[in-house]
């Protein structure tokens, strides 16, 4: 994970010329620009993209720079519906950055070296223009130049890109992609959050796991459900809370007493009930056990030794 | 615990040519002229003991619960030194068991959970540790897995092992490829320089003097030796410290007792206890055909991810049945219960041995029919591997860390 003091560090290193701005946490341009006033610099929008052969792309853009996604997706060989916004856990796991982050400055992440970066070229024309520096509670205004300085420090080039280019046809016989050349080489699958994992393993043979649809907004939105079952959902908790593990043992003890309970005597249900329930509560009870351990051990390997 | 290994070593001049015997080793299962097998003779063959009664009783006495359903069926009936195993018990001379897999499929199928199945209530009933390894370097070796994919499987693998129940205060579960190294490499070829090239030969019955020639031997001598080392107390500093005397029970399936035999030959050379076994019959595949189930074919066997319409499906289709042809023969003579699978399935996972014996009472004298049997059948497993299902959602990568964490366990024996 980058911080992003990180980006300050190598701004100064290579004696990068930046101003820093605070200011609350910001998940839009418009809240944005109540702390960053327009002299300062030119504000600007950041798309995370992706196509549907898992390949990201980081698309930076003046805010009013119209991106138009059906022509982009042409320019880039994709067809006319081939690139939307990436799902949230892309934001993490790829640019390590959360919602209203997305920035150029997320490839300086390893994890981001297969993200294609594509720059509005009317940024050149800008004094200064202005970015998170991965945090969104933060902003950095910084020329172009600056920006090719760092791009070129951490082995990228500096894609400068005019985004307002609609020819008719877009592309054509004569017209190629002229943006294929950006499409990176490799795909990247972004894995699913651990729980989610655990629960489509378990998902029968002949139901896939759902694909997900994320919204095509200028926000990145909040991943739609994803074909885990409700079943499944409620195992994990039985196992981690103890009020839903005390429901589970009271539920299947009284559905036992509903079902056997009719005139038997006490002490013969009683039997009944030890025979019945005893390994399917310890198996139980092993699994909360398990459960219990795992987070603890978890949180040991993720604990701060105490300052001496 | 493997029986791929070899495979590519030729079985030109094995045992198996002659098929009026019987035919058990670690790459073949096959019966005598397609019958059943002889356990009885498997036990005089291999020179291990029947697990009788009187040993049952005594398990019994000395866990103070009912002995595990495998037990009270025949399912584990032979052993070598589990007597000795109880006798050190008693006296307050704990062990700790050894079990393992080669994780080569992702689909688990009922006849690998026995193992793991009864492996669990050892550890419940006995109050003992356990290691369980995961060869995935020699799936990746012989079944030409890439090292990830061997490595990815043996970890969705373990979850499936953890659904079962096991305890993870008790329980280390290790890769080959993470943990192969330190005291676990010096035992590996502590083992291995024990072991010649004829003794291996001996003990899995092969002969010939072309097989020297084509075999590489040291990669062949390293992998016989795998499942050897994890029977030492030694190979595990971090969990039996100073323990050097400590006793190892594994519980396998019977076609695996060559390795063990081979173990236990070289076990006091380098100082060791001899590993005390405990071994499992087959469990039959869904169409009978003499053998064992097989991860191959998709019919042969109930997976632990198959729907409850799977299973019904399976059973009602494949499952053979020792049923008269028709209705009228059946009342007649009753069902064949040697070959019939359902009652065979039900004795391996019906608890209640008063159901099980009025079924196979009513069954075997023609009052009851397959169609009862086989839905008795689908209700057993179905619950089974319901349960198992949900168990193995709340399998998370996190407790799949913990559990194969090198860390101690201190409250192993409690």
């Amino acid at each position: 994970v980058c911080n992003y003091r990180i980006i300050f560090w190598i701004f100064q290193e290579l004696q990068i010329d930046y101003s820093k701005y605070e200011h609350p946490p910001v998940l839009t341009v418009e809240e944005q620009a109540k702390y960053v006033s327009s002299s300062e610099g030119a504000l600007s929008k950041n798309l995370f993209l992706k196509d549907k052969k898992n390949r990201y792309y980081i698309v930076s853009a003046m805010t009013d720079t119209k991106v138009d996604m059906k022509v982009l997706s042409q320019r880039l060989g994709l067809g006319k519906g081939g690139i939307r916004m990436a799902p949230e856990e892309a934001l993490s796991e790829l640019l390590q950055v959360s919602l209203g982050c997305v920035t150029p400055f997320a490839v300086v992440n390893e994890s981001a070296r297969d993200v294609s970066l594509l720059l509005d070229q009317k940024f050149k024309n800008q004094t200064r223009c202005i970015f998170h520096p991965l945090s969104n509670d933060v902003s950095v205004s910084l020329n172009t130049l600056g920006l090719d300085k760092f791009l070129q420090s951490i082995g990228r080039d500096s894609v400068y890109i005019d985004l307002e280019v609609n020819a008719n046809p877009v592309v054509g016989k004569d017209q190629p992609p002229d943006l294929a050349v950006y499409v990176p080489s490799n795909s990247v699958v972004v894995p699913e959050l651990p729980t989610k994992t655990a629960s489509i393993q378990t998902a029968s043979k002949n139901v896939s796991a759902e694909k997900t649809k994320p919204v095509a907004s200028a926000k990145p939105s909040k991943l739609a459900g994803n074909g885990k079952s409700a079943v499944e959902d409620s195992a994990l908790l039985v196992f981690k809370n103890p009020e839903k593990f005390v429901e589970e043992i009271l539920d299947k003890t009284t559905a036992l007493l509903l079902s056997e309970g009719k005139g038997e005597n006490v002490e013969a249900l009683a039997e009944t009930f030890r025979k019945r329930l005893t390994s399917e509560f310890t198996h139980l009870a092993v699994m909360y056990k398990n459960t219990a351990y795992s987070q603890g051990f978890y949180a040991g390997t993720q604990s701060q030794p105490k300052r001496p | 615990v493997s029986s791929q290994l070899a495979m590519d070593v030729g079985k030109k001049d094995s045992i198996a040519s002659d098929s009026s015997e019987q035919v058990v080793n670690p790459w073949e299962v096959a019966a005598k002229d397609g019958g059943k097998i002889d356990y009885d003779k498997l036990i005089d063959q291999f020179g291990c003991q029947r697990l009788d009664d009187s040993l049952i009783d005594r398990v019994q006495r000395l866990t103070s619960r009912q002995p595990h359903v495998f037990l009270r069926r025949g399912v584990f009936f032979a052993h070598r030194d589990f007597n000795e195993v109880l006798d050190a018990y008693e006296r307050g001379d704990k062990f700790y068991l050894y079990t393992g897999r080669g994780p080569s499929s992702e689909a688990l199928h009922l006849g690998h959970l026995i193992p793991f199945m009864f492996t669990k209530y050892l550890q419940e009933a006995f109050k003992v540790p356990l290691v369980i390894q995961l060869t995935d370097d020699e799936k990746c070796m012989w079944k030409n897995l890439s090292v990830e994919e061997s490595q990815r499987l043996a970890r969705e693998n373990a979850k499936d092992i953890i659904a079962c129940g096991f305890d993870v205060t008790k329980t280390f579960i290790f890769s080959d490829f993470d943990y192969v190294g330190g005291a676990f490499y010096k035992n590996m070829v502590k083992v291995a320089k024990c072991v010649t090239l004829n003794k291996a030969m001996g003990i899995f019955g092969f002969s010939g003097e072309d097989h020297i020639g084509k075999l590489s031997f040291p990669p062949v001598q390293a992998c016989l030796s795998v499942p050897a080392v994890p029977s030492f107390p030694s190979s595990f500093p971090h969990l039996f410290p100073g323990k050097d005397k400590l006793r190892c029970l594994i519980p396998c399936a019977i076609d695996q007792d060559p390795y063990f035999r081979m173990t236990r030959d070289v076990a006091p050379r380098l100082g060791y206890s001899k590993p005390a076994l405990i071994e499992s019959s087959f469990f039959p595949a869904l169409q009978a055909k003499n053998g064992k189930m097989s991860a191959s074919d998709p019919n042969s066997a109930i997976y632990v991810t198959d729907t409850a319409k799977e299973i019904k499906n399976k059973i009602n289709r494949y499952a053979f049945s020792g049923g008269q042809d028709s209705i009228e023969k059946h009342r007649e003579i009753g069902a064949n219960l040697e070959v019939d699978i359902p009652v065979k399935y039900l004795s391996f996972f019906l608890d209640d041995d008063t159901e099980l014996e009025h079924i196979k009472k009513e069954y075997g004298e023609g009052r009851m029919l397959t169609g009862e049997v086989k839905k008795r059948l689908t209700e057993v497993l179905t619950e089974m591997v319901e349960r198992h299902r949900m168990a193995r959602a709340a399998v998370t990568d996190e407790m799949v860390d913990a559990f194969m964490a090198v860390r101690p366990l201190p409250s192993m024996f409690e």
